[in-house]
């Protein structure tokens, strides 16, 4: 109970900070990302508003990496939070974020709101890496994560969800997935969990106890198409598969895992298998944009 | 109620169902179903994800929504190849059936457009409609078949008393009722604003236990 | 591009709900258990195989045995044997709901191209499971010396009303002390003049009679009376 009381003083003072922005959202932040026409990666849009801090990190070139920063860490009953981000053609970019997302209690008895937007045009490359979303006790957030993708464009997503902070029951927590590459809708997929999700979310045929859901979405790699459908055994603590979908080069890895920290490694190395440089690369890895 | 609904929801209906597990198999195998009651949580789980989306497609096929369309749309909430092989298999079994049940122009230009097979729910809702059946009889047939499925198989794989998983199905019909309702609405819904609008929900255990299963050297389901 | 529904044959009708057109003649082998099903699948398919193109569809009861067992002798090209799941009913799936093995047939087309004759061997059941007509246009029913010889004596539909009754494991009768004489009188009696043969498969013993039989069947087929 201490641990409610203690996020709801947290929404207290967020509300009492004014954040929410003339359109009516409590954050928001837009990404556009270019080749500057010197071989690198450029910028030309990087805005926060409200609750949503973004900031250009280094990295190597030809890519830019940007960090979604703390502010957003705190999606509150009631609140909407958006992110756009745009990749140009051949444009290189990597979002992370600083901490992981809380979903916390609100005032508001309305469910908090989180919906990302991305678009690579053709041979963008995106890695979309930030850090998980969890839904804490009490909390209700609704997230939709789209992604446009046109054809030769890379696109590696991950998103990791956590139910309930350390031994606390779990928040409500919805999230849909929906990718189109080249216009087309080929993989459409919302998960709900937590108290108040439908009936037999936590069953046999749901999560079956597990308290961490992670996906990793891969858009272009070629070296996706030869992951092991199958990744892990019944009898490992995490369960996991790689499905390639039907209709584009795209796989979705889905892993259930008992916590976050088991979720990760998993994850990771999938990672790091499918963008192992495959015998015959495609031009969409070539890394000279 | 109309009798071709019954023969459509019939699990004799000639249509490949019965060997199916509907990822039941896999649940039973690995101890995740052991009585009546996991089956009942495992039923319910499946219907209000897996079940909701086909009763929509089903139900949206019913109503006149192109089927083709659907098709790809059962395709995107579908990410396990093995549960879209599956799904396709069942529908051209059912197609077959349903052909020489109510032969209509519709089922013929599925099967000419599909020859592989269209998506089992995308031809169940036009079975429906040339069956003279409504959108909330295709949601309620198919919403129904996610739970009897399963439950018809733990029969068989448990040995389970065939009262209790009866007692099980009976329990679960309000929940079932409610889907196909729900499902309904979101079909219509589709007609008019896309078929975005059709429901998406996801059981992530049932695509890594179909996966895991194929992999199965033996297995007495297919699915 | 991931395609799962890659259309290799556009031409072919599979979804017509009784064939149609030319197509394989389809003989089912029923019987109980362990009576040499697929010990005679694989012999016809070695005394057929250079005269007619020939796929086989096996139905499991619990594992891919029986197709296994027909790969590893290489009775037949691999694209040849297909295995149907079915469910832990196997009389259902050759009786009551026949899309699967249907399918199975029709998927041994596509992949091996016309053939003549698709043999189907039954998951083994009891002494009631036939095939369905809409699935098989001819049943051969295998039984055993050893499962008892008063077999055809208690009839049932397999013993009855097949097309062909095959006694397998007739170098057992001795050490099982069954009689052959019998056996033979008591299956002409139920099978008013259907034909009984028999065999001892494994014992490279019989089958001629068995391959002799689905010539003419393939024979009276190609004339159009089948
Ligand atoms: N002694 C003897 N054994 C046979 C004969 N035919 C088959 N068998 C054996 O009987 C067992 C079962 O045969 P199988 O063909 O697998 O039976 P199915 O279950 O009916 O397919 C195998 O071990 C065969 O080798 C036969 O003519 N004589
Ligand atoms: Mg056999």
């Amino acid at each position: 109970m201490s641990g409610e009381r203690g996020a709801a003083a947290t929404g207290d003072e967020r509300t009492a900070g004014g954040v929410r922005t003339a359109s009516g959202v409590t954050g928001a932040a837009r990404i556009r990302a270019v080749p500057d026409g010197r071989g690198g990666t450029a910028l030309p849009l990087l805005t926060g508003e409200g609750a949503l801090a973004v900031r250009r990190t280094r990295t190597a070139p030809p890519g830019a990496a940007v960090t979604l920063v703390g502010a957003m860490s705190a999606p509150l009953g009631g609140d909407r939070l958006r992110v756009d981000v745009e990749v140009g053609a051949g444009a290189r970019l990597t979002v992370g974020s600083a901490a992981a997302t809380v979903a916390l209690p609100g005032r508001e008895r309305r469910p908090a709101a989180y919906d990302v937007r991305l678009t690579l045009a053709e041979d963008a490359v995106l890695h979309w890496l930030p850090e998980p979303v969890i839904a804490a006790a009490g909390s209700d957030l609704r997230m939709t994560m789209r992604a446009e993708v046109a054809p030769g464009a890379l696109l590696v997503l991950r998103e990791e969800l956590v139910l309930g902070r350390h031994g606390e029951p779990p928040g409500r927590l919805v999230s849909r997935l929906t990718l189109t590459v080249d216009g087309r809708t080929v993989l459409d997929q919302e998960l709900a969990a937590g108290r108040g999700a439908a009936p037999g979310w936590d069953g046999p045929a749901g999560l079956a106890g597990h308290r961490a859901a992670g996906q990793l979405l891969l858009v272009g790699a070629e070296g996706a198409t030869l992951l092991p459908r199958v990744l892990t055994t019944r009898a490992d603590a995490v369960q996991a598969a790689a499905t390639p979908l039907a209709g584009a080069p795209a796989t979705l890895v889905t892993a259930l895992a008992p916590d976050a920290r088991e979720l990760r490694p998993l994850l990771i190395r999938t990672l790091h298998a499918a963008l192992a440089p495959s015998p015959h690369p495609r031009p969409a890895l070539a890394t000279a944009p | 109620m109309s009798a071709a609904l019954l023969l459509l929801a019939d699990g004799r209906f000639p249509a490949g169902g019965h060997a199916h597990s509907g990822g039941a198999e896999t649940a039973v195998a690995e101890g995740r179903i052991t009585d009546a009651a996991t089956l009942a949580e495992f039923c319910r789980g499946r219907l209000h994800t897996t079940g909701l989306v086909a009763a929509a497609l089903a139900a949206a096929a019913t109503a006149g929504a192109d089927p083709l369309a659907l098709d790809g749309a059962a395709d995107a909430r579908t990410p396990s190849p093995v549960l879209r092989a599956v799904s396709r298999r069942l529908g051209r079994q059912l197609l077959r059936a349903a052909r020489a049940a109510w032969p209509s122009p519709a089922l013929d230009r599925l099967g000419a457009a599909r020859p592989r097979g269209a998506h089992q729910p995308v031809v169940l809702g036009v079975a429906a409609r040339a069956a003279g059946l409504t959108p909330l009889d295709a949601a309620r047939a198919t919403a129904y078949e996610a739970v009897s499925s399963p439950a018809t198989a733990t029969v068989r794989l448990l040995a389970l008393d065939p009262f209790e998983s009866a007692a099980v199905l009976a329990r679960l019909g309000p929940e079932v009722d409610a889907v196909a309702e729900a499902a309904e609405a979101a079909a219509r819904r589709a007609l008019s604003e896309g078929l975005d609008a059709l429901p998406a929900a996801s059981a992530p255990l049932l695509d890594i236990g179909a996966e895991r299963h194929a992999a199965w050297p033996t297995r007495l389901f297919t699915s | 591009m991931h395609q799962d529904h890659p259309e290799v044959f556009p031409q072919r009708h599979t979804m017509s709900a009784s064939g149609g057109g030319r197509r394989a003649l389809r003989v089912g082998l029923g019987g109980p258990v362990g009576s040499g099903k697929t010990a005679t699948v694989a012999a016809l398919c070695r005394a057929l195989r250079d005269e007619v193109a020939i796929g086989v569809v096996t139905n499991d009861i619990y594992t891919r045995e029986d197709a296994d067992f027909l790969l590893r002798q290489a009775v037949l090209a691999p694209e040849r044997i297909t295995a149907v799941e079915t469910g832990a009913c196997p009389h259902t799936a050759i009786r009551d709901d026949i899309s699967a093995n249907l399918e199975a047939v029709e998927d041994l087309e596509e992949q091996a191209g016309p053939l003549d004759l698709v043999l189907l061997e039954s998951g083994g059941d009891n002494l009631t499971a036939t095939f369905s007509k809409g699935l098989v246009d001819v049943q051969i029913f295998v039984i055993d010396v050893a499962g008892g010889d008063d077999i055809p004596r208690k009839g049932g539909p397999g013993v009855t009303t097949s097309d062909l009754l095959v006694v397998n494991k007739v170098d057992l009768a001795e050490h099982v002390g069954a009689d052959l004489d019998r056996m033979a009188t008591d299956a002409a009696a139920q099978r008013g003049g259907l034909p009984t043969v028999f065999t001892s498969v494994a014992r490279g013993q019989g089958i001629e009679p068995v391959a002799a039989w689905i010539r003419e069947r393939l024979a009276r087929k190609a004339a159009g009376a089948a």
